[in-house]
């Protein structure tokens, strides 16, 4: 099975102590650290998985600058086949629609049977796999928790619904799916694995060659645009306990159940 | 007796036997070289492992850890019992050679072993039968009736060896009546003869037997004599070819196993031996992943290890019912060596260790507290095999997710937490007094190197404080590496990611070269154990602990006495300050110092101390055990009668703390750091009429 898999370097929100800028557009970027977004990781892993269990290859791709190499690398050592990096300055600014649009002409580019993505980009807004789907024409299935590679031409895919209970769905290929965390275990990959790869060379691809209508993307086509950033003030929000602990505890339970946490 | 002198006396009837005693003895030792030499196999298949080196010392250790038998008194009763049988067989070797060469050549005698020399040779010799025969009774009793707990082989481990160990103390027993019988009926028959005859040990097992069969007709006599010599014959070559198939192995593993034993303390062995740090890129494969990646030293653990259950006995893994008991790394690996290399027919190909023959959790269930290691009688490897295994997991990406956030944060930010390395040196700020950040403007001699969690963590900042209050204190131009420090790497190398540990290394060892220090002091045992052992080209190192003993020494420090006598102080050692550093009495000599403390000590302390859960990255993991390390810990202290728990280690504070916590013990025990305490303790405006006072109480306490 030919399987692309789109992601996306973030930065790494539980390494960081998030500051807004002075402009208040944006977060402090001068000393966060970076990482491949980590719902995007698991797709990856998910597509090592199953290239392993039916044979084929595995492709990741992202669309950045230099930078975004680093996430691509990571992902090769992780050992997927192929990495391509999607570069043009026309591209910047582009809004969710936009961001489809690029990968749907390198998806138009190559024959993929599958094509995953995160559920959702730690600083996004869970839409690129919607859309990426639906310019491909391709079937969609969101939030998928396992994949199951059994009959010819068709997955059974699961989503978690209320309760905890799951909910399988057959899907025609080719098809994109948005990966949910917690689908497996992503393998570790170490500062050996990163340093084998150093060396692989990544093609970058722009506009031109993609063929992408640049009026469709980039800041000027975007129709999605973010107007501010701020930190929500502090409200009353917390409940104060001063029992014991084993009271503590009893009360605690007794919270939960009323809210429906307990069954 | 026998072979030791006038054998040929009683021993007419081996000539027309020469030829089958010569048979039994070529085939015996035949199949026995046959044996380990199929047993080698493995061992010439292994990694390279250089332990040829410093001769002295190794025949040094062999004195006192093979001759001496130097740990086996730790367990009063099996150690005596094993001492016992041990000086029996170095006693009985050359009777029993000779006995055995009597068989083709009776008139053969040990060299030295003639006249006077001989006479109390046999005298000795039978009572060292004796007391290896009674030895081998006690043990099977011990095995069959008492069965100590620590034999017991949960049944996820492999088969319970009680069968195999008593069939063996029956062989070794065997061995004993049939030497004591071949005397006893020599004696008997030389006696009736009226040929003279050597008088037997008094009360010895011949003297006994010679008591019994003495009055027997010659012809039963002779007929005992050539049988006992045919048991004894058979049975010692039996027992040397079944020894190499189980636990007896270590009768003839454990000469060499003590003699190449590792002899560095604290230290880790590198990923490949013979390869420096700049080639690693060239190695394929790091780490244990099959068998033939252990080195032919840690095979020869294997092999060697008597399956004592000392090591599991003191493992804390194994106390708090985490998957992991040392015993068991060992006799898996054997078990696997013995299928896969076995005695006839070929070799077979190997497959991977982990989710055959070990389980994930069960290798990083390890706190590399070093128990097992300082107990082990034979020296076997521990902490070296689990580093290698982990190496392995991490070379496939085989890692627990709860540790892949920690190793990413200390890859980005050079700490687990993935703080930011700006605020590192935040704690500082409010010590009380200017400490130096040494970024290249400041100089100071001393560097106090002061770790991530330390840094970090707001409860343990607090030692940070102190130390570096008492660094201040006692005159030291004392500095920190602020920004410029990252972790020590030290259990991120236990963990078995060595290239990020040596980008750690690497990255400090530049900022501490870089800052002209002429000595380093730390409060955190992982980080001393580091920066001493795994860190090259660094000045001296030293813990706290043994600076503030030092100046205590010379005077330069004086303690207030404590106000709450009704405070009872138990110090826990650190494991990476113990075991693997020697350092106990520094941190002793400090208490003790304080005037009024009173101090008990744990059953387990010293080299027994018990770990307190584990440092570094272990805070991360989150094992399978049915109880923590640490409640156990706190659980000890209570017993011992303490209410305050003294450590040296900012790791066993979280742990102790927490333990205190879940254990139930909140308002009725506390922890405090040792840097702590002296930091409370300490006079800092010694003058006039208060220092005589102080004086007076110092000498009153």
């Amino acid at each position: 099975m030919e399987i692309l898999v789109c992601v996306r370097r973030v930065p790494d929100m539980s390494e960081n102590e998030i500051e807004l800028n002075a402009a208040g557009d944006d977060v402090e970027r001068d000393e966060l650290v970076y990482s491949v977004n980590e719902a995007d990781n698991y797709a990856v892993e998910e597509a090592l998985q199953i290239r392993d269990r039916v044979g084929g290859s595995v492709t990741v791709v992202t669309i950045g600058g230099e930078d975004d190499e680093e996430v691509l690398r990571r992902e090769l050592a992780m050992g997927v086949n192929h990495a391509v990096l999607i570069s043009d300055e026309a591209f910047n600014g582009s809004d969710g629609r936009g961001i489809a649009t690029i990968l749907k002409d390198f998806v138009r580019k190559g024959r993929y049977d599958l094509i995953l993505t995160g559920v959702q980009a730690d600083d996004g807004a869970a839409q690129v796999g919607g859309m990426l789907a639906a310019l491909l024409d391709y079937p969609f299935a969101s939030l998928v928790n396992s994949i199951t590679t059994d009959s010819g031409g068709k997955l059974k895919v699961s989503r978690e619904i209320e309760g905890g209970n799951r909910e399988i769905n057959e899907i025609d290929l080719p098809c994109v799916l948005s990966i949910q965390t917690g689908i497996n275990e992503p393998r570790y990959v170490g500062m050996r694995g990163i340093r084998q790869v150093a060396s692989i060379p990544i093609p970058a691809l722009g506009a031109s060659e993609l063929g992408v209508q640049t009026a469709s993307v980039g800041e000027g086509a975007a129709k999605v645009r973010r107007v501010d950033y701020f930190i929500p003030p502090l409200t009353k929000g917390a409940e104060m306990l001063h029992g014991s602990r084993e009271e503590n505890a009893e009360k605690v339970l007794e919270l939960v159940a009323a809210r429906g946490g307990l069954k | 007796m026998v072979g030791a002198y006038s054998a040929s006396q009683f021993t007419d009837w081996l000539l027309p036997s020469r030829n089958l005693f010569l048979a039994i003895h070529v085939l015996g030792v035949a199949c026995f070289f046959y044996i380990v030499a199929r047993r080698l196999v493995p061992l010439t298949r292994g990694e390279r492992d250089p332990r040829f080196n410093q001769p002295w010392t190794r025949l040094g250790r062999l004195v006192k850890f093979w001759l001496g038998q130097w740990k086996h008194p730790r367990y009063k009763f099996a150690g005596t019992l094993h001492i016992l049988i041990f000086t029996g067989f170095i006693l009985l070797a050359a009777r029993a050679f000779s006995l055995l060469i009597v068989g083709v050549s009776e008139d053969f005698v040990m060299p030295g072993l003639s006249g006077a020399a001989g006479r109390i040779y046999n005298f000795v010799t039978d009572y060292a039968a004796t007391v290896v025969f009674v030895c081998m009774v006690v043990a099977a009793v011990r095995r069959l009736v008492f069965k100590p707990e620590r034999y017991a082989v949960p049944a996820k481990y492999g088969k319970n060896h009680t069968a195999d160990a008593v069939f063996l103390l029956g062989l070794i027993a065997t061995l004993m009546v049939a030497d004591s019988l071949f005397a006893a009926s020599q004696a008997a028959g030389e006696a009736q003869q009226g040929k003279p005859s050597e008088a037997l040990a008094i009360l010895s097992l011949p003297w006994i037997f010679q008591a019994v069969i003495g009055s027997m007709p010659i012809a039963t006599l002779w007929a005992l004599n050539v049988s006992a010599y045919l048991v004894h014959a058979v049975t010692f070559y039996f027992l040397l070819c079944y020894r190499p198939f189980g636990i007896q192995f270590h009768v003839e593993t454990s000469l060499f196993s003590i003699y190449f034993a590792k002899l560095e303390r604290g230290t880790l062995k590198p990923v490949r031996w013979g390869v420096t740090d700049e080639h690693l890129d060239q190695v394929k494969s790091f780490g244990v992943k099959k068998f033939e990646d252990f080195t032919w030293k840690h095979m020869l653990d294997f092999y060697s290890c008597a399956d004592c259950g000392r090591c599991a006995d003191n493992c804390p893994a194994n106390a708090a019912g985490r998957p992991l008991a040392p015993r068991f790394l060992t006799t898996k690996a054997r078990d696997y060596a013995f299928e896969h290399y076995p005695v006839f027919g070929k070799a077979n190909h190997s497959k991977p260790l982990i989710g055959n023959v070990y389980s994930e959790d069960e290798i990083w269930s390890c706190t590399t507290c070093g128990a097992c290691e300082e107990e082990c009688p034979l020296l076997v490897e521990y902490i070296d095999k689990i580093v290698d295994l982990r190496r392995g997991m991490i070379d496939d990406g085989n890692v627990p997710q709860s540790l892949q956030k920690p190793l990413k944060a200390l890859e980005s930010r050079g700490n687990p937490y993935g703080k930011m390395e700006k605020k590192r040196g935040d704690w500082a700020k409010s010590v009380g007094l200017q400490l130096k950040i040494l970024n290249g403007q400041n100089h100071a001699d001393m560097l106090y190197f002061v770790d991530s969690v330390t840094s970090y963590d707001d409860r343990m900042q607090s030692i940070g404080r102190a130390t570096a209050r008492i660094l201040d204190h006692v005159g030291n131009n004392v500095g920190i590496l602020g920004s410029a420090e990252k972790d020590s790497g030290h259990e991120v190398r236990r963990f078995g990611e060595e290239l990020l540990f040596q980008s750690l290394r690497d990255h400090n060892t530049e900022a501490i070269q870089a800052s002209g220090v002429e000595r380093i002091v730390t409060a955190d045992p992982h980080a001393y154990n580091a920066l001493k052992h795994d860190y090259k080209n660094l000045p001296p190192v030293e813990h706290v602990s043994q600076v503030i003993a030092r100046e205590l020494k010379a005077g330069k420090l004086q303690f207030q006495p404590v106000d709450n006598r009704e405070k009872v102080y138990a110090y826990h050692d650190p494991c990476y300050l113990g075991r693997h550093n020697q350092v106990y009495d520094d941190p002793r000599a400090v208490l003790d110092a304080i005037p009024g403390l009173k101090r008990v000590e744990m059953k387990r302390s010293r080299d027994r101390s018990f770990c307190c859960g584990g440092g570094g990255l272990m805070l991360f993991y989150e094992p399978k055990e049915e109880q923590r390390m640490g409640v156990l810990r706190v659980r000890m202290a209570a017993e011992a009668g303490a209410n305050v728990i003294v450590t040296a280690c900012p790791f066993c504070m979280v742990n102790i703390e927490d333990a205190i916590k879940v254990a139930g013990f909140e308002g009725k025990m506390t922890a405090i750091d040792l840097t702590e305490l002296v930091d409370q303790q300490l006079v800092r405006d010694v003058s006039g009429e208060k220092k005589a006072e102080l004086e007076t109480a110092t000498c009153g306490g």
